[in-house]
């Protein structure tokens, strides 16, 4: 038997300081697994970055300047020293500082992700209701399997593919919107569209599943028995009980939208973090790399923790079920 | 055990054949055409003879797709095994490790699991350079924690299985345990997931060498095509599409397999028997219409594999105002479902139909109307048996009390309020005032099926339906509802429909019972008049309730399964 806890506000509390601790361990984790990165690659990075060519007191002006000479401890707290104050390095290519390349990068990518975010939230509730109000009702059911499909389909098709296959039909095709470049609304819908409809597909779907489960529970039949017309019914009764798991899975599309940016700006040439960190790899400019992979996991885990103080606003019985 | 193929297990094994033989002899049929330069023919559009093109040098592309089968294919299973491998290795060592360990090893997996792949596979490409080896290493390394948490919470579940603990118990060493008991009984379900997950292997490798982070020129697989391919979309646009269908229609294959593979089993079981229903035959309403009437009631539902499965099988019953009528039978005797049909509640995969089902006068086999649905939404009260899930967890008591006045009566908010209160203090809650306001898992399980009848007192009942009230309550909380059910009855005058299994419960409760078994009445009879019952069934059912005078030294009668025999002395 559940009893009143004796204060409402306080597991609710106790869950956001607990998930507020677990991004901080992570942050840590992610801190100490990209300062790493450079040492765990093997042979030589400094050399690797240079090329074979590269004259060796080019490759050990860089060591030096790079700080890789120092004893590890040390390379350690200059990087995090660093950190704090902003200063995350110069690009070995393009001997500019990694925070200014950012500072410049970073909005754009930004834009696309939480554009696409908005794209595929919006539209998979309304989809994800209806499909799955019909389906219960057993009406429709041909458009049911067709609508089902469709967004099978769409979840397994990768977002790289989806913009080549935008480009070659309204770019190439119908010539309506720019195949690459950024600037202007125009150049944004491509890329948002291949960004989105995976998304959309999937929340959409679990949406439909959720709905589905819902409708079968003993609190819509009680529901039901008031005879209450539909909207109270699917927005009142039903929605609510929707929210945990459609949050949680807009937390794993969110994360997933910050990494698709990297394909998708790569495919239509936008100036953003994806397409550099791309670059920066091939380039095998560590420094770069580093600040960007640090950058990527940093917004997972903001992505993640977002999630969760919305769940622990939305859904105080999440916090209080963890407890 | 032979089972048999489904049509798409068919296909997707036809499918994955062709792939294989394009891995084995594709570069043999098709090499010559994938690498020989052709100045004459290069950039070519889409045509008859080479159907996606040709690429700068003049080499057919249609050729280099089915060449680069081997390398994508190749590639794809070797960072699967990188995964599995790794996954398994991972999970296993987190699930024996000790307690503190354990839980540190899930927290980092977790860590790792809230990366999306992409993250990881480029944080593990930096290390291992821009390579076909490098990114066969990184795409299985990405994947490894997918794999780890599968292995550990299948490990965690088995591990809690009694013959698990026997092994443990006999001085099994955990990774002992760990290999010998719990690997062996995870292997199909991490067979189903290496398949699907090899798909996203495939499509995570295309996206690699797409990014040019994985296989390098002058070696190809299809991530490169596409990649060369997008690069000069505007002269060929096939170029792009023709490796692109290669990867989603393999992607789609692997996919696919793991669906095949998790449908052993659930099929090839017998189809049940299907009784045929009779038509309906509607008859009009009596003038006074009684509470309940129904004749002729069966009910079947539709199972997964389409066939219809009959429950109820033609019951008649008759409820007059103010009876209190108990419905009595063991799990699967159509009670509830007798009972939910007289509500008008069954779900969509129920199939009603009956010469007369009539609740108030109104037919509850046709959808309701306005009018109708007023009176339902007024007259009718519901209680289920599991005050657990019947109230909605999201909403407050108060809210779900008001609801139905607000709707069908158009009550104001304050009146309903207040209405609420007044009902939730008839049923002794206490502090109905502070109560309304809460959510329903601030109630305890008593409480919740108090505020239940409550609810239902909310209207003007005539028909208050209780599906084993009290099954899921203790026996001192059993008495706090039938005594707040009976004040109900009291106050308001309505019918009582109480569905139990607790002949004891019904007899002490009810006018008259009804016995029902294996979806028919077997008998009906006067509450007080229990001890006439001349059907084996209900004497039966009455000699398991111990009194006083059992000689408890002695086991209880036990009563068979409903079965054909019984059932056939109904009909005689």
């Amino acid at each position: 038997m559940t009893v009143a806890p004796p204060h409402p506000g306080s597991p609710r509390t106790a869950f956001v300081l607990r998930r507020l601790a677990r991004a901080v361990v992570s942050l840590a984790v992610v801190l100490v697994a990209t300062f790493f990165l450079v040492q765990l690659v093997p042979g030589d990075p400094v050399r690797a970055a240079l090329g074979p060519t590269a004259p060796p007191e080019t490759v050990e002006a860089l060591r030096v300047q790079l700080g890789l000479d120092l004893p590890l401890g040390e390379q350690f707290t200059r990087y995090v020293g660093g950190l704090v104050t902003g200063d995350l390095g110069v690009s070995v290519t393009s001997q500019r500082p990694v925070a200014t390349v950012l500072a410049e990068r970073l909005p754009t990518t930004l834009l696309l992700a939480v554009l696409a975010f908005v794209v595929a939230a919006v539209g998979a509730f309304p989809i994800g209701v209806a499909t799955a109000v019909s389906a219960y009702g057993g009406r429709r059911r041909t458009i049911d399997l067709a609508v089902s499909g469709l967004l099978g389909v769409l979840v397994a098709v990768p977002n790289f593919l989806l913009a080549v296959l935008l480009i070659a039909v309204f770019s190439v095709g119908l010539g309506a919107l720019p195949p690459a470049g950024w600037g202007g609304p125009a150049n944004a819908v491509l890329p948002v569209v291949a960004l989105a409809v995976g998304p959309l597909a999937y929340l959409a779907r679990i949406v439909h599943v959720e709905m589905l489960r819902v409708l079968a529970t003993p609190y819509v039949t009680t529901a039901r028995s008031k005879r209450l017309p539909p909207r109270l019914l699917y927005v009142r009764h039903a929605l609510p009980n929707i929210v945990t798991a459609s949050l949680t899975a807009g937390g794993v599309v969110l994360t997933g939208l910050v990494a698709g940016t990297v394909l998708v700006e790569t495919v239509f040439v936008i100036p953003g973090i994806g397409s550099t960190i791309v670059s920066s790899i091939a380039e095998r400019d560590y420094p770069l790399v580093q600040g960007l992979v640090l950058v990527y996991a940093a917004l997972v885990l903001a992505a993640n923790l977002l999630i969760d103080l919305a769940l622990a606003v939305l859904d105080p019985r999440s916090a209080i079920a963890e407890a | 055990m032979a089972r048999k193929l489904t049509p798409q297990g068919i296909a997707v094994l036809l499918g994955l054949l062709v792939v294989a033989l394009a891995v084995v002899f594709g570069d043999a049929l098709f090499g010559e055409a994938a690498t020989a330069r052709n100045i004459a023919e290069r950039q070519e559009p889409a045509s008859l003879a080479h159907p996606f093109g040709t690429d700068d040098l003049g080499r057919d592309l249609l050729a280099r797709v089915v060449v680069a089968t081997r390398l994508s294919v190749l590639l794809t299973l070797g960072a699967t095994g990188i995964s599995v491998a790794g996954g398994v290795l991972l999970g296993v060592l987190a699930a024996v490790l000790p307690a503190a360990a354990r839980r540190v090893a899930a927290a980092f997996i977790d860590l790792l699991l809230s990366f999306p792949w992409l993250l990881l596979a480029l944080f593990f490409s930096v290390i291992w350079g821009a390579t076909a080896s490098g990114a066969m290493l990184a795409v299985g390394f990405a994947g490894v924690p997918v794999f780890a948490r599968l292995v550990n919470t299948l490990a965690a579940s088995v591990a809690n299985a009694e013959y698990v603990h026997v092994a443990r118990m006999l001085g099994s060493s955990p990774l002992r345990t760990a290999v010998r008991h719990v690997l062996p009984n995870i292997v199909p379900p991490l067979v189903v997931n290496t398949a699907t997950h090899a798909s996203v292997t495939l499509l995570s490798f295309a996206a690699l060498s797409f990014l040019g982070l994985g296989v390098q020129a002058p070696e190809y697989d299809w991530g490169r095509l596409l990649n060369e391919g997008a690069q000069r979309i505007y002269l060929d646009p096939m170029a792009a599409i023709g490796p692109g269908i290669a990867i989603v229609l393999t992607g789609v294959l692997f996919a696919l397999l793991g669906e095949v593979l998790s449908e052993r089993g659930g099929r090839g079981q017998a189809v049940r028997a299907v009784r045929a229903t009779t038509a309906p035959k509607p008859v009009p309403a009596a003038a006074d219409a009684p509470v309940v009437d129904v004749a002729a009631l069966r009910v079947a539902f539709r199972t997964a594999d389409g066939s219809l499965v009959e429950r109820v099988h033609g019951v008649d019953l008759h409820v007059g105002d103010g009876e209190v009528v108990g419905i009595v039978g063991e799990s699967g005797s159509g009670k509830s479902v007798t009972a939910m049909a007289i509500a008008g509640l069954l779900g969509p995969d129920a199939l009603v139909t009956s010469e007369r089902l009539h609740f108030s006068g109104i037919d509850m086999t046709r959808p309701p109307g306005p009018a109708e649905r007023r009176t339902l939404g007024l007259e009718q009260a519901m209680i289920f048996q599991d005050p657990q899930s019947s109230l909605n967890p999201a909403l407050s008591v108060g809210l779900q009390l008001r609801e139905a006045s607000e709707t069908h009566a158009g009550t104001s908010r304050q009146d309903a309020a207040r209405r609420a209160v007044e009902k939730l203090r008839l049923v002794r809650i206490p502090e109905p005032e502070r109560r309304v306001r809460q959510l329903p898992h601030e109630f305890s399980g008593g409480m919740r099926q108090r505020a239940m009848i409550a609810m239902g007192l909310m209207g003007s009942p005539r028909l208050i339906v209780a599906d084993e009230p009290t099954t899921a309550l203790d026996v001192t909380v059993q008495r706090q509802v039938l005594r707040a059910l009976r004040d109900a009855q009291r106050a308001t005058g309505a019918a009582i429909l109480l569905i139990s299994h607790d002949i004891a419960l019904v007899s002490g409760f009810c006018d008259r019972v009804v016995v029902m078994r294996g979806g028919v009445v077997v008998e009906e009879l006067a509450a007080d008049r229990l001890h006439e019952a001349r059907h084996p069934y209900t004497r039966g059912l009455i000699a398991c309730v111990p009194d006083l005078t059992t000689d408890r030294a002695r086991p209880l009668p036990v009563l068979e399964a409903a079965d054909e025999e019984l059932l056939e002395g109904v009909k005689a």
